[in-house]
């Protein structure tokens, strides 16, 4: 049966790990993800979850726990922030090269120096090429859903799963959420078998040295060479954006929730400007635009559910016809733009009509993001089409700067 | 498993010679089998094998006289070090090189 709750961000994630009979969990406390891991902690201890918990004294050491967990078959998880994502750094690499089909919840938080517990999404965007897929939920519902969703997904293209949610605006507040049955998640997510699978009884070498060209192995097969892995690892990413699309069908089908895997618009159906922001920050648009809607503007707000893969043609096509894209974001890339910006530029570059684009940096270290503020910078952007010359209306503006 | 569309391909490979390539020119030292100390040279029984062990590279033979193959040993001693007899001696390659400037 399923279960209807109020509870927090982090202990919605907790019960999808759990739903999902993860058998390894290995995570380092860091806030806000801390009460994620301890609710596992405390379900495994209570033998209510069949897993083994390892604590372990980093989160590089965490992510090389899961690799290894993965390698042997096994379904591993773990989860982190901020500069504990960094820290991770090197292995997140080393586990998408490896084809282990991983989920770690990133729950977002500032990156330091200095130091901040707050929200914004500069830790998963510094790792946005490190060859994870990268989603962002906006609810505690989307979290337990995308967290089953991510297992189903990993394990089918065989590429680690990013599930981001937004520090302490859904790891610590309460909120309701509907919780799958358990014997429909066992049959939505099948038993997890991994092809290389390390086993005594057939040894092999896993990700040694491997040489720039191809070559033939000592039974003379024809192994690929690290270029080649690599765009292997790429086109499947790329193709892994369908397969998210049928799972997410699939999903729908057996727990009635689901429709928007990649994109999630609200009132865009008619709209000129349209904004385009990923996580709790999509939501928190909805008031903007139903206040600007009642002034007669046309104004509607497109949350990306998926930024790598990046869904290129299908966030094109949604926006290619709309006369400005208002791309609000918390994080940048420095001396450049907003990652999500240049993505987004890029995309709709081939479209002969393609829309104005304006960037927004908002909310990093937590500074509170007015809804106010929103209103204003949008209608602004609305009103006026082109604020100025090409160079300025390419700059980013920030948001809500006390200086 | 995989979904069917997707080739995953990853460098996962049969361990044995030859696996990162012709490793033999690497080599600056290179491992001497004294088969006088060797334990299953001299005791002419299956026993020891360390050497073939501890290869990691493969190239050591599971024999009585256990052989080296230099074409993709690099010369990295670690033959040498589990020798529990010590019959393995580094030997510099400058030792084996021919046509020197004097000649």
């Amino acid at each position: 049966m399923s279960e209807k709750l109020i509870d927090s961000g982090n202990n919605a994630a907790a019960m999808a790990v759990q739903l999902a009979a993860a058998e390894v969990i290995a995570a380092y406390p860091i806030t806000p993800q801390t009460p994620l891991t301890e609710k596992l902690s405390e379900l495994i201890a209570a033998g209510k979850m069949d897993a083994e918990y390892v604590a372990v004294e980093s989160e590089h050491s965490a992510l090389g726990v899961c690799i290894g967990a993965a390698s042997a078959g096994v379904r591993a998880f773990t989860a982190t922030s901020s500069n504990g994502l960094l820290y991770m750094s090197e292995q997140l690499h080393w586990a998408a090269g490896s084809r282990l089909p991983l989920v770690m919840c990133v729950v977002n938080r500032g990156i330091g120096a200095p130091w901040s517990v707050w929200n914004d999404h500069q830790d998963a965007m510094s790792q946005r090429d490190a060859g994870w897929i990268q989603i962002f939920a906006k609810d505690h519902q989307e979290i337990v859903d995308m967290t089953l969703k991510a297992f189903r997904l990993a394990e089918l293209v065989h590429i680690p799963v990013m599930v981001n949610y937004d520090g302490y605006y859904l790891s610590h507040t309460y909120m309701p959420f509907e919780l799958p049955d358990a014997q429909t998640v066992r049959e939505f997510l099948p038993t997890y078998d991994y092809a290389h699978t390390l086993d005594p009884e057939k040894p092999e070498s896993l990700n040694t040295v491997t040489l720039p060209d191809a070559r033939n192995d000592i039974n003379g097969v024809k192994q690929p060479g690290y270029m080649d892995i690599r765009h292997n690892l790429h086109q499947e990413m790329r193709l892994a954006l369908q397969v998210w699309e049928e799972i997410d069908a699939d999903f729908q089908q057996r727990f009635g929730r689901g429709g928007t895997p990649i994109l999630d618009p609200y009132r865009c159906d008619d709209a000129d400007f349209v904004v385009v922001a990923m996580g709790t920050l999509a939501n928190q648009f909805h008031d903007v635009v139903d206040r600007l809607r009642d002034e007669g503007l046309k104004v509607g707000v497109l949350a990306l559910q998926i930024y790598r893969p990046f869904p290129t043609a299908i966030i094109a096509e949604a926006l290619q016809s709309v006369k400005a894209v208002l791309v609000y974001e918390k994080g940048l890339s420095y001396g450049n733009q907003g990652a999500l910006y240049a993505d987004l530029k890029s995309a709709l570059y081939p479209y002969p009509n393609r829309p104005q684009l304006h960037n927004f940096i908002v909310g990093l270290g937590g500074r509170d993001i007015g809804t106010e503020d929103l209103y204003q910078t949008l209608k602004t952007a609305c009103l006026q089409e082109a604020l100025g010359t090409p160079e300025q209306n390419d700059t980013p503006q920030w948001i809500g700067l006390q200086l | 498993m995989p979904d069917s569309r997707f080739k995953v391909l990853t460098s996962a490979s049969t361990s044995g010679p030859g696996d990162a390539g012709r490793t033999g020119s690497w080599r600056v030292e290179r491992p001497i089998i004294d088969y006088s100390r060797c334990t299953p040279a001299k005791t002419g029984k299956a026993s020891c094998h360390l050497c073939w062990l501890y290869c990691p590279d493969n190239v050591v033979s599971k024999t009585l006289e256990p052989k080296i193959d230099l074409e993709y040993c690099k010369g990295c001693g670690i033959c040498a070090e589990e020798c529990p007899v010590k019959a393995i001696e580094m030997v510099s390659e400058e030792q084996f090189v021919k046509g020197g400037e004097d000649e």
